[in-house]
């Protein structure tokens, strides 16, 4: 007989995986196809409702922090793709910024038009699979995903184009981006951004008005504001609470000032509202890469840098809007080669913690639906 | 052209004839039954390959990609294939499970399954046994696949097949009330539960057309009844990772599959039979009319399926008390009401 256990809100939660008061302990995960990866989510049910659940993150963890404290600067940019590696352009930039920050790069004008490009146009690829993957969760049977992955194909396309890479792109470094965008690249970009929004039309069709879908969402995990500040939860969870916080507005990095967009945000904070903010967010995104491209100056597309970077001793924080949330990128600088220590403030596992008040009282199924709004990336919950 | 249509009455009238030369009667008449059974076995089998292989190659045209292409022409030879594994796949039973009932379980749900296609008539006199009380014999015997569901989920030993199991009882035995509702509006139309007879009744105009709300009832409680989506509760991939069937593999698994398919046809069959006029058809022989009418009610299920999201247990027993069995209620009574006024009038 094995035992969990939990500290949440300095208690310690303790149950034992059978009971015998007529609960059901369910054990849903690390393999489970609805976790979104090697999460684990012990629940215990009465009936069909949960009464408790315990969320056990760590099944992933690569130690990626501490790794990056024996690899030198450039090397630590690929160890970024593989945080939130639906959004590893977001977190490229995050690490970028931390990097310049530290050592003082200035960063030439035609880079950071090229990273806005490419970090919004990751915005709508990661969006896209949030979207497609919640609609899997409520029991459509693949229809709206594949909608969802045949446009970020074409994103990916994109990217591939750019960087070589698919996934784990280490396109944005420190002083700019690894290489300038080739010829073909800006009109490909104008015609995806011309297809996006009936795309995007396309999944609303598909969910937005869909009675069974309303039905499984609405009023379905409320994470009211307050509570939603409370455990620091950011990104589309918080804006779909009514939080109009989006680090692109409020503390802008790079050069978001430039640049017209709005910052959707929901009313009730239900599972719904997560859904629709994503939804809105993908068009507001398509509106700034086109502002990008439109603007997009010549010139250099990276700093003349050394091969192995000293900064100087101290220390640097750079945060960016990733598409789970705020992503922060904390470097401690000895004045050696390497990053003296490096930390992660990742989204998904900031958010996470809101998970288990979130479910209890709810169904079995719509624990599953909450996960699945949170939009997690197993990644860099565990880093 | 009678020939044609006729071509199954025919050949079994040579059988019949060719075996009383040397054979006494009594066997002569096992010997045809038997033979009626294989016929409507193997055709049974080949029907689930080509719903598995329309259920693949639709779905995937609806959600913009290929399917299976690979085996045979456009994939035709896939459900072959996938029979071919599943019969060379290792057949494991969890230590926790109960031996015996985890071996019933397959069993119980595919005879009822099986069951229910003897009194279909396919075509004219293309049945196996015409009974007078054909319908009810259908509902009777299709409620037995719900003890199947629940002893494979309780015998498994595994807490998503309880789950699943739980929700299958709960949601099976729910929705055959308005199953069966909907099923009596004809009835009380055509004054006979035999099957024939309710074929006979249609040859003017399809019980569609008088009964569209039993028609639709039918159906939405049908794809209920044999859990297809948007009603796939007890095997909700989401949550339940397959639900009841969970910790079966290999040939017991495969028995489920078979039943599940021959479930959504006989669903598709039985609307067929009762609401669009059975194997009646202009031009083409009888049993193409109703393979094709059943076949296009299937592609229909498997339409739902591609579009619809899954509903939640309280939310799916709320549709079924709240919505479905009033309607099914009311449906009845305007009917009951128009049947005798019908009867007052013009008997």
């Amino acid at each position: 007989m094995s035992e969990i256990t939990l500290r949440t809100e300095q208690t310690i939660s303790t149950f034992p995986m059978d009971t015998d008061d007529g609960t059901l302990v369910v054990n849903f995960g690390p393999q489970h196809p609805s976790t979104h990866g090697v999460f684990r989510l012990v629940m215990k049910l009465e009936g069909e409702t949960i009464v408790d659940a315990v969320p056990v993150m760590g099944y992933l963890h690569r130690s990626v922090e501490k790794l990056s404290e024996s690899r030198t600067y450039l090397q630590g940019v690929p160890f970024t793709d593989r945080l939130d590696y639906l959004a590893a352009m977001s977190n490229n930039l995050a690490y970028a910024l931390a990097v310049e920050k530290l050592a003082g790069i200035e960063v030439p004008e035609r880079a950071e038009y090229i990273r806005v490009i490419m970090v919004e146009l990751n915005r709508i690829a990661s969006h896209q699979m949030a979207v497609g993957s919640l609609a899997n969760d409520v029991g459509t049977y693949y229809t709206p995903f594949i909608y969802c992955f045949r446009d970020r194909e074409k994103i990916l396309d994109l990217f591939e184009m750019v960087s070589g890479q698919r996934l784990t792109y280490s396109y944005i470094r420190f002083g700019g981006v690894s290489r300038d965008l080739p010829e073909e690249f800006v009109p490909a970009c104008r015609k995806l951004l011309d297809e996006l929004p009936r795309n995007i039309d396309e999944y609303e069709r598909m969910l937005t008005t869909n009675e069974i879908f309303l039905a499984r969402t609405r009023n379905v995990g409320v994470l009211p504001p307050d509570m939603a500040i409370d455990y620091s939860v950011t990104g589309p969870v918080l804006r779909a609470s009514g939080v109009p916080y989006d680090l692109r507005r409020a503390e802008p990095y790079s050069i978001y000032d430039r640049f017209e967009f709005d910052i959707p945000v929901g009313t009730v904070g239900d599972v719904y509202d997560r859904y629709l903010v994503r939804i809105q967010e993908m068009r507001e995104s398509a509106k700034i890469v086109r502002q990008a491209l439109d603007q997009l100056p010549g010139g250099p597309a990276r700093a003349s840098l050394p091969k192995v970077m000293r900064p100087p001793k101290g220390d640097a924080y750079a945060q960016v809007e990733n598409p789970k949330g705020v992503l922060g990128y904390y470097l401690v600088s000895d004045g050696g080669p390497n990053p003296y220590r490096a930390k992660v403030r990742a989204p998904s596992f900031i958010n996470l913690t809101a998970l288990r008040p979130l479910v209890i009282g709810h169904k079995v199924a719509d624990s599953i639906v909450i996960l699945g709004s949170f939009d997690i990336v197993l990644g860099e919950v565990d880093r | 052209m009678e020939a044609i249509n006729g071509i199954f009455g025919i050949a079994s009238r040579a059988i019949e004839g060719l075996l009383a030369g040397f054979l006494p009667d009594w066997v002569v008449a096992a010997v045809m039954a038997l033979l009626a059974i294989t016929a409507a076995l193997v055709f049974l089998i080949l029907v689930v390959m080509l719903e598995v292989y329309l259920e693949r190659r639709v779905m995937a045209r609806m959600q913009d990609r290929w399917g299976p292409n690979r085996v045979g022409k456009w994939g035709l030879l896939q459900p072959v294939a996938d029979v071919v594994k599943l019969l060379l796949k290792e057949d494991i039973r969890p230590r926790t499970a109960d031996p015996v009932v985890h071996f019933l379980a397959p069993i119980i749900v595919l005879v009822p399954a099986l069951l229910a296609y003897a009194v279909i008539p396919f075509g004219q006199g293309m049945q196996i046994t015409d009974v007078n009380v054909g319908l009810l014999f259908i509902v009777a015997v299709g409620s037995v696949t719900t003890i199947g569901i629940v002893v494979a989920g309780w015998g498994s030993g595994n807490k998503y097949s309880v789950l699943g199991g739980m929700r299958a009882a709960a949601q099976m035995i729910s929705f055959e009330i308005p199953l069966v509702l909907a099923l009596v509006s004809p009835i009380l139309i055509v004054g006979s539960l035999s099957m024939v007879d309710i074929v006979g009744a249609q040859s003017v105009v399809p019980l569609a057309l008088l009964q569209p709300v039993a028609f639709v009832i039918y159906l939405i409680a049908g794809i209920a009844e044999v859990n297809r989506s948007p009603f796939d509760l007890p095997e909700a991939e989401s949550e339940l990772i397959a639900g009841f069937h969970t910790e079966y593999s290999g040939m017991k698994f495969a028995l489920f599959f078979l039943a599940e398919y021959l479930n959504a046809f006989a669903v598709a069959a039985i609307a067929t039979t009762v609401f669009l006029g059975g194997w009646q058809g202009p031009l083409l022989p009888p049993y193409v009319w109703f393979f094709g009418k059943a076949i296009l009610l299937f592609i229909a299920m498997i339409w739902v399926r591609a579009t619809l999201p899954r509903l939640r247990v309280d939310q799916l027993m709320g549709f079924c008390w709240k919505v479905l069995v009033p309607v099914a209620l009311a449906n009845l009574v305007v009917t009951g009401i128009g049947v005798s006024l019908y009867q007052m009038l013009v008997g």
